[in-house]
């Protein structure tokens, strides 16, 4: 008797049949929001290169009501992103101490503690 | 008249179908009975034609994976009340060819699991008189969850990825190369990093997490995988700085 096995192709859409993979859709979604926000502070920093004029046209973009709902966007995806992210950690990075495991909520915990620490030095570097 | 609950079973005969379809069988409604239970009862009283694998009817083999109600699920491990009131569809786990009805043709996993070489490969031989390789209770629970594994397959009827590139090694073959490459006795890291390492092995992992929210033995391959991505990360950038010492 021959074989004859029978392959399900995968949909399109297969990311639409479950919640946990329209979840991880979102997610990979907010990074590209993130990448988008980074490759503008670096187009913002040869804007800078180029002279005052240059500089302030950039400012004055950022500073439209466009640029400001795009970074408030951007704000949202990232802070998004960085929780999701965040939640994550313990898998990625186990860690032991004295023989004996660090629990989840203290890597989770350990990560928003540096987020605030750079957040706050970085707000004092620009306010300076 | 006693309560009964409808199963909706995809089907599929090589020798007769063109492609798969659902039949429908109403079953006897039993409180402690399971979705394998429920087939058992099709097989032997309403249609023996139906074909599915099983064996220890107690989530230990790993035989009887399957799709139901669109989550993969050991059979044996899903019960009917849990589902009462609605209809049940069963059908064989995403991501694999089908043989027939609800059994998958799983060579390609035997493949991946093999090209991992998940056995302990000694840092150095010794003879025999030599005594047993010892290992501490700490040593063993750093990998111990892995070990857990029944290759069941529901992790790579979860991944996307594995649906996506059917070169991907996936999740639990990856997860026992971490429980080989964590174990204190074992030497093979270097040795399994050819396949662990490469584009279809941890690269291919986007970090979904399905595998390890179905694994029924809650062994966690997401973590394995992305634990694995660091160390090899690590592995790459000594052999970049320090060419040669590290292998």
């Amino acid at each position: 008797m021959s074989r004859r096995p029978y392959v399900r192709k995968v949909e399109r859409s297969w990311w639409l049949q479950h919640p946990r993979y329209v979840a991880y859709m979102i997610r990979e979604l907010t990074s590209l929001f993130v990448g988008l926000y980074c490759a503008l502070l670096a187009v913002g920093l040869v804007r800078l290169s180029q002279g005052h004029a240059a500089w302030d046209g950039f400012v004055a973009a950022f500073s439209s009501p466009l640029g400001v709902a795009f970074q408030m966007a951007c704000l949202v995806f990232a802070i998004y992103h960085s929780v999701t992210w965040f939640a994550l950690t313990p898998k990625a990075m186990p860690l032991r101490m004295k023989g004996e495991p660090v629990p989840g909520i203290v890597i989770v915990g350990a990560h928003y503690v540096a987020w605030a620490v750079v957040s706050i030095v970085v707000l004092i570097g620009a306010g300076m | 008249m006693s309560e009964t609950i409808t199963l909706e079973v995809l089907r599929y005969h090589p020798e007769t179908d063109s492609e798969p379809h659902f039949q429908r069988y109403t079953v006897p409604y039993k409180d402690e009975w399971v979705v394998l239970d429920a087939l058992n009862h099709i097989k032997d009283n309403l249609d023996a034609t139906l074909s599915y694998r099983w064996s220890c009817h107690m989530a230990v083999c790993g035989s009887c994976g399957m799709t139901i109600n669109n989550e993969p699920k050991l059979s044996c491990h899903a019960f009917l009340r849990d589902y009462r009131g609605g209809v049940i569809r069963v059908e064989p786990l995403d991501h694999f060819p089908i043989e027939r009805d609800l059994v998958i043709v799983m060579d390609s996993f035997i493949d991946k699991l093999s090209s991992v070489k998940p056995y302990l490969i000694p840092k150095q031989d010794k003879p025999l008189s030599a005594g047993e390789y010892l290992q501490t209770p700490g040593e063993l629970e750093v990998f111990h969850q892995y070990t857990q594994c029944i290759n069941c397959l529901l992790c790579y009827a979860a991944c996307p990825q594995v649906g996506l590139n059917e070169d991907f090694v996936g999740p639990a073959a990856m997860a026992l190369a971490h429980r080989y490459n964590l174990d204190s006795r074992d030497g093979g890291r270097q040795a399994r990093a050819e396949v662990v390492a490469s584009n279809e092995g941890i690269w291919e992992c986007t970090f979904v997490g399905a595998c390890s929210e179905v694994c029924p033995k809650c062994v966690d391959p997401a973590a394995a995988i992305q634990q694995t991505k660091i160390s090899a990360s690590v592995d790459w950038l000594k052999d970049l700085l320090t060419p040669g010492v590290h292998r």
